[in-house]
């Protein structure tokens, strides 16, 4: 009888085709917004999945994410590296600085400082030149997404023309060298990323007391990270976080305090309902179409498990192919974006929250579907 | 071979047994007293057709019959069993093994092609889809339209789809076939020769028929007749349904002898009238 409730689904071209499309609608909005979701979410970290190395960010303990600069004293890198565990430590500078650059256009950039010493935190990918070339007198990396846009300046004809290796700029009336161009995971913020020495960035930032921002430390072979942490934090006062520690309190810091997620969340939610409300309306209309022939069924002998797994297989036939399709078209609108600004990022955990949706929204339209069923009165077949 | 000497041959004669039915419909002001104390035998092999004015309760007493609608009161077994002292999943069980059903509209499922149609009381018994198919294709060369196997119902004329109707009501070889005015979606012609279909069944089978019907011109197929009115038996008096099987004879207005019941479209005498001329 699983063979009927199949063709009785798929042969009614019509609907099924608008059962699938509530499912598919469903599936495809909750990937593709939740995959843009926590594209944008991953680049709030950007710079500390950058880093790689580090196995733990110290920090003024009031700091609640990446781009919320309170430096420390400079003697708490010696008092961090005095911690047992720490295998390593080296000072990062963060801050945001205007640029003027050749054609006398300020633009703000992220300029991050690295350990004059052992260039600790420095880009992940270089395109052109060396990380090392940053011992070169006032040299900087820049990224390449900002030597490309926001860097470049304007051509005789009009055309951008990139920001490149020898170009000069002026950081707070110091004078600049591009050295190198990066690669970086792009960020959540748009501002051009500049790297160069701690010691120089020191220079070009406005004069302060306190110029440590972080500092990124790399635990002994063999300890237990959090150990370490903890240790740091209780011999220093100061603020210690694992890598993943750091990058969980920054997205948390995103979805506290701004309306992304709510954004992200009405979207989600109207394709969640928009979709059920589709399948589940045509599903029930399916059925209830339909009714004459399960009466007839049930008149004839069908029992109501039977008529329960008929109807169970219609609703999953149309879950699984409206996923299939949905999650699909979700996939190939982020591959088709690939390479574009957009931030786009699809993991299982989406494709499980996507497909708990389908099943709920299956389940929500067969068991309409079913109660009408279930409840027909089988001498309703003679009836006109 | 008579209807009562098939019944002497199966030993049971008494296929339907039916003592002071009572249906009430809803309760209180607007309750209605559908059937009264319905008293009625249907002998094994014979085809009973059950007539009387709308609304006097013909259905319902067929839905009680075949075991879709629960009695309020009185005795009715059926093939010896009795609907009241079984659970809701026997009774659902006992149709599917036992009852054959033939409704008015028809009720294909749009969907499917007439010979998966067919196959459904065997999918229902649990016979393996290809052999059902295999066995429905059977069934409908039987009817007289195999060729048409393919088709979905709604390519058949209503005659055609009425057969491939016969034809899933006895795929399962039911003991009782009921029909709710099998011919009056058809033209009278058309409606002849569904009935001829159904009087070869009955005279083939150790199967009971009960038709429901209006249209008093097919009275004639009927071994017996059953007049009702009010939710009562009034009168039963013997049809001449006997002569269209058995007798080699007949008079005008009899239809032809057929020499293959289930098959109206096979060679026919040449000196018989031909129905389709007849009105
Ligand atoms: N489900 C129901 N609820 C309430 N009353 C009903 C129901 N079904 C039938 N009735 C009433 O019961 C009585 C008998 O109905 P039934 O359908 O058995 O008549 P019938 O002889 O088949 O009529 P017809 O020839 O018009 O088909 C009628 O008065 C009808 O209105
Ligand atoms: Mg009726």
């Amino acid at each position: 009888m699983i063979s009927v409730a199949l063709k009785m689904l798929l042969r009614d071209k019509g609907k099924y085709f608008g059962i699938v499309m509530g499912v598919t609608l469903a599936s495809m909005v909750i990937t593709q917004q939740g995959s843009i979701f926590v594209g944008i979410m991953t680049r709030t970290f950007a710079l500390i999945s950058d880093m790689g190395d580090t196995d733990i960010w110290v920090m003024e303990p009031k700091v609640q994410f990446i781009d919320d600069t309170k430096p420390l004293q400079d003697t708490a890198l010696n008092r961090v590296r005095g911690v047992p565990g720490v295998a390593h430590a080296a000072p990062l500078y963060k801050g945001i600085l205007r640029v003027r650059l050749e054609s006398g256009e300020f633009q703000n950039c992220n300029i991050i400082g690295i350990d004059d010493a052992t260039l600790t935190g420095g880009p992940p990918e270089m395109i052109e030149g060396r990380i090392e070339d940053l011992r070169r007198a006032d040299a900087v990396i820049v990224d390449i997404i900002g030597a490309t846009t926001r860097l470049a300046r304007r051509g005789p004809d009009g055309a951008p023309v990139p920001l490149a290796v020898g170009d000069t700029m002026e950081l707070n009336d110091r004078r600049g060298v591009v050295v190198g161009i990066s690669r970086n995971t792009r960020p959540f913020q748009s501002q051009p990323m500049i790297y160069t020495t701690f010691s120089r960035a020191t220079q070009y930032a406005p004069r302060e007391r306190k110029q440590l921002t972080f500092i990124l430390v790399k635990a002994d072979a063999g300890q237990n990270v959090q150990d370490v942490c903890d240790r740091i934090a209780r011999e220093t006062g100061l603020a210690a976080y694992t890598r993943d520690q750091f990058k969980s309190m920054t997205v948390s810091y995103f979805i506290n305090n701004t309306g992304i997620p709510i954004n992200f969340g009405i979207a989600v939610s109207l394709g969640f309902i928009i979709g059920s409300v589709i399948t589940g309306f045509m599903f029930y209309s399916f059925t209830a179409d339909n009714l004459r022939y399960f009466g007839t069924l049930k008149a004839m002998g069908t029992s109501d498990g039977t008529l329960l797994r008929m109807i169970m297989t219609q609703a999953m036939v149309v879950g699984v192919v409206g996923f299939g399709l949905g999650t699909g078209a979700a996939s190939w609108f982020g591959a088709s974006m690939s390479g574009t600004p957009l931030a786009f990022r699809l993991t299982w955990e989406l494709l499980f929250v996507a497909g708990t949706a389908v099943v709920v929204i299956c389940l929500i339209s067969a068991m309409l579907s079913m109660r009408r069923v279930i409840t027909l009165e089988p001498a309703v077949v003679f009836k006109g | 071979m008579t209807a009562s000497a098939r019944r002497a041959v199966q030993g049971l004669s008494v296929a339907v047994r039916c003592r002071q039915v009572v249906k009430t419909y809803g309760s209180g002001q607007s309750a209605v007293r559908a059937l009264r104390g319905v008293d009625l035998d249907v002998h094994t092999g014979e085809l009973l057709m059950l007539v009387g004015p709308s609304g006097c309760g013909k259905t319902t007493l067929i839905s009680v019959i075949a075991g879709v609608l629960d009695r309020d009161g009185g005795e009715c077994s059926v093939l010896g069993q009795d609907y009241a002292a079984m659970r809701p999943d026997q009774k659902t069980a006992f149709r599917a093994r036992h009852v054959g059903f033939v409704f008015q509209a028809f009720n294909l499922i749009p969907t499917l092609t007439i010979a998966e149609n067919v196959s459904v009381p065997l999918l229902i018994n649990g016979v393996p889809r290809k052999q059902a198919v295999e066995q429905a294709r059977e069934m409908l060369s039987q009817v007289g339209i195999g060729d048409r196997w393919r088709d979905v119902p709604a390519r058949l004329s209503g005659g055609q789809q009425q057969r491939v109707a016969i034809a899933r009501a006895l795929i399962h070889k039911p003991k009782l076939l009921v029909c709710d005015e099998p011919t009056s979606a058809l033209d009278h012609v058309t409606g002849q020769r569904v009935m001829e279909l159904l009087r070869g069944v009955a005279s083939r089978h150790d199967l009971s028929l009960v038709v429901v019907t209006h249209d008093q011109r097919i009275f004639e197929f009927a071994d017996r007749v059953a007049e009702m009115d009010d939710g009562h038996i009034e009168r039963i008096s013997a049809g001449k349904g006997h002569t269209h099987a058995e007798s080699p004879h007949r008079g005008f207005d009899a239809p032809p002898k057929n020499e293959h019941p289930l098959n109206p479209h096979a060679p026919q005498g040449s000196n018989e009238p031909n129905p389709e001329h007849r009105s």
